[in-house]
């Protein structure tokens, strides 16, 4: 019913956007909304990352429905740690009221981001006269979740702008980015503003601000924690509410079990690759294991499991490194690239010491390196067929 | 006389725009990403490298019919390192602190590609005066990318221009303000993406429609 009306009032202005019309200058606006709307009868051709006959918004969406708990949880997350540093007990253990303070707190992250990087968009399109790509509904969902709370929202504006135009636009636009525009923006926070975005006071809101703690409260991440004191954070383990997710963190990243259902959505639906989810965690996992073989210090003696419940490698597992734009293109290539992102994660965060995460510069390491491996893996199997089924098939 | 008079003024307007050494020819990109964080070492290589160019195509020129084909590139080296040599001593008796901060940049004027490019391009085949204009307005033609580098860069990453603070102190979080410095800008990747950005804004321009790349 309401999809009738809201088809025939579309309908009816459409003359007015089309070329020639009083309009036309707002026309890849108006397709944007048209084609959100309602499902297109066109089919998107263009791109590096088009595998499917279905128009690209409706495959976007599905990732944005992934993305759903992990939103939630982190908007529940953000009250709860910002209760519990003021010693707030009666509001920490409002499940609602937790939930509504980090609401408010979240929604100008999330405005800020769709704002700048869909006007930067829309003026590119209208510019080069296409229809205003996709894209950037999953990136605009990304990138709020990859910060801290606490984050100045000029600098999300200034990320978002960097990432569209120079990670996306000088390329030729989505589907022709090299790097996953959500990690790069998240990258230029990180190079430019680091103490912005590194730690212990930025993960809780209103930390930075000289917030009034109880004694003994300490707003680092866990991984921070392990970075400077390992043996300590290690006492006090408590991999239940790693996985639940209520430790300080990036708003999206902490919660196991709703990225998992995440990755549940995304690979039922066919969206995401299950080939480049397993081979990261494989590849974190299996270098895990190789340092606590090693075992010459508490941080390689960390239990291997360990490194896939923290910081962001499921979230970076699970949305970053199936992006299938900056994935590699060919099975195999899938499973070398996301192994090497598990392996280089995990690296990062036990032999580097100045930088406690290592999962945003593994996958951005990788997405460089992916059309390299898809290079050799093509070359690989031509070389197979040209030497053995052919002649095969000829004697 | 009037012919190359103008002729000698397209010498030197040519690699301020058009022929840039930096943005069209993309040359000499190593010394532009490594010196630029602060204004005044841009603009103290700025001087060095106009100085060097612009005498050794001098020199080079002069030379250029006693030099056998043979040996030129080993005659120019010598012409060049003597002109670096010269800058570095001057650069250490007067800006000390600067020619710190330069380090091992102006000994690289050596390996700059401008000058040896500009050497055999022009000056082996161009009497005196036109060859010292051409080597001047490369020189100059680099610098202007330097500056524009080192100026958005200290502004941007330090909030300083010149080594003066120039963006107020009560404007940062730390002071109750709201800004910070973009610690990207000092480094080298950031003045790659800057050079990008500056090649774009500049091919885009009506006059500079054919430079772009089919």
């Amino acid at each position: 019913m309401i999809s009738q009306i809201l088809k025939k009032v579309v309908d009816g202005v459409k003359p007015t956007f089309d070329k020639g019309g009083k309009l036309s200058f707002l026309h890849s606006l108006f397709d944007a909304v048209e084609t959100l709307l309602f499902v297109p009868d066109t089919v998107t051709k263009k791109g590096a990352h088009i595998r499917d006959a279905v128009d690209l918004k409706r495959s976007l969406i599905v990732v944005v429905l992934a993305l759903v708990p992990a939103l939630l949880f982190g908007m529940y997350n953000t009250g709860l740690q910002h209760f519990r540093a003021v010693g707030d007990v009666a509001a920490e253990a409002s499940i609602w009221g937790c939930w509504w303070y980090g609401f408010v707190r979240m929604l100008p992250l999330i405005l800020v981001s769709y704002v700048v990087g869909l006007g930067i968009e829309v003026a590119f399109a209208q510019r080069r006269g296409h229809e205003v790509t996709e894209g950037y509904f999953v990136t605009g969902m990304l990138i709020p979740l990859i910060m801290p709370i606490d984050v100045p929202l000029w600098m999300v504006a200034l990320a978002v702008a960097f990432s569209v135009i120079i990670g996306k636009e000088v390329f030729g636009g989505s589907g022709m980015n090299i790097f996953n525009p959500a990690l790069l923006a998240r990258a230029f926070v990180f190079f430019a503003y680091t103490p912005f975005i590194s730690g212990d006071k930025v993960w809780i809101r209103g930390a930075g601000k000289g917030g009034e703690y109880i004694d003994g409260f300490s707003g680092a991440t866990p991984l921070t924690q392990l970075g400077e004191n390992a043996e300590q954070m290690l006492a006090n383990a408590n991999v239940w509410d790693w996985i639940v997710g209520t430790i300080p963190g990036s708003i999206g990243e902490t919660s196991v079990i709703a990225i998992a259902i995440g990755a549940v959505i995304m690979l039922a639906t066919g969206v995401a690759s299950w080939r480049i989810m397993l081979s990261v965690v494989a590849g974190g996992w299996l270098t895990g294991l190789l340092f606590n073989a090693i075992g010459a210090s508490p941080v390689m003696d960390m239990p291997a499991y360990y490194h896939l419940l923290l910081g962001g490698f499921a979230f970076g597992a699970v949305f970053m490194a199936t992006d299938p734009v900056t994935a590699a293109q060919t099975n195999v290539g899938k499973v070398v690239v996301g192994f090497l992102i598990g392996v280089i994660a995990v690296l990062i965060r036990v032999v580097n010491p100045g930088y406690p995460e290592g999962m945003m510069l593994a996958i951005l390491f990788m997405n460089a390196m992916a059309p390299l491996v898809d290079h050799v893996v093509v070359g690989f199997n031509v070389r197979r067929r040209l030497s053995g089924k052919l002649t095969k098939g000829r004697a | 006389m009037g012919t190359t008079k103008s002729k000698n003024w397209q010498y030197f307007l040519g690699p301020l725009s058009k022929d840039n050494p930096v943005i069209v020819q993309v040359l000499g990109i190593c010394s532009a990403l490594a010196v630029t964080a602060q204004l005044k070492p841009a603009f103290v290589m700025t001087l060095s490298v106009v100085v060097v160019t612009a005498f050794a195509n001098l020199i080079m020129s002069l030379l250029r019919k006693g030099v056998p084909g043979r040996i030129r590139i080993i005659v120019q080296l010598v012409v060049i390192a003597f002109l670096v040599i010269l800058v570095d001593q001057v650069l250490k008796a007067f800006v000390y602190d600067v020619s710190k901060q330069l380090s091992v940049y102006v000994g690289l004027i050596i390996t700059n590609c401008i000058l040896m490019g500009r050497v055999e391009a022009f000056a082996l085949s161009n009497k005196p005066w036109p060859a010292l204009v051409d080597g001047a307005a490369n020189g100059v033609g680099y610098g202007i990318i330097l500056l524009m580098l080192g100026f958005v860069r200290e502004l941007l990453g330090s909030g300083s221009l010149w080594g003066v603070r120039v963006i107020p102190d009560e404007w940062y979080i730390q002071n109750g303000g709201f800004y910070a410095n973009n610690g990207l800008m000092m480094l080298p990747p950031m003045a790659l993406v800057l050079v990008g950005i500056i090649i774009w804004v500049h091919r885009s321009s009506k006059s500079n429609k054919d430079l772009i790349e089919k």
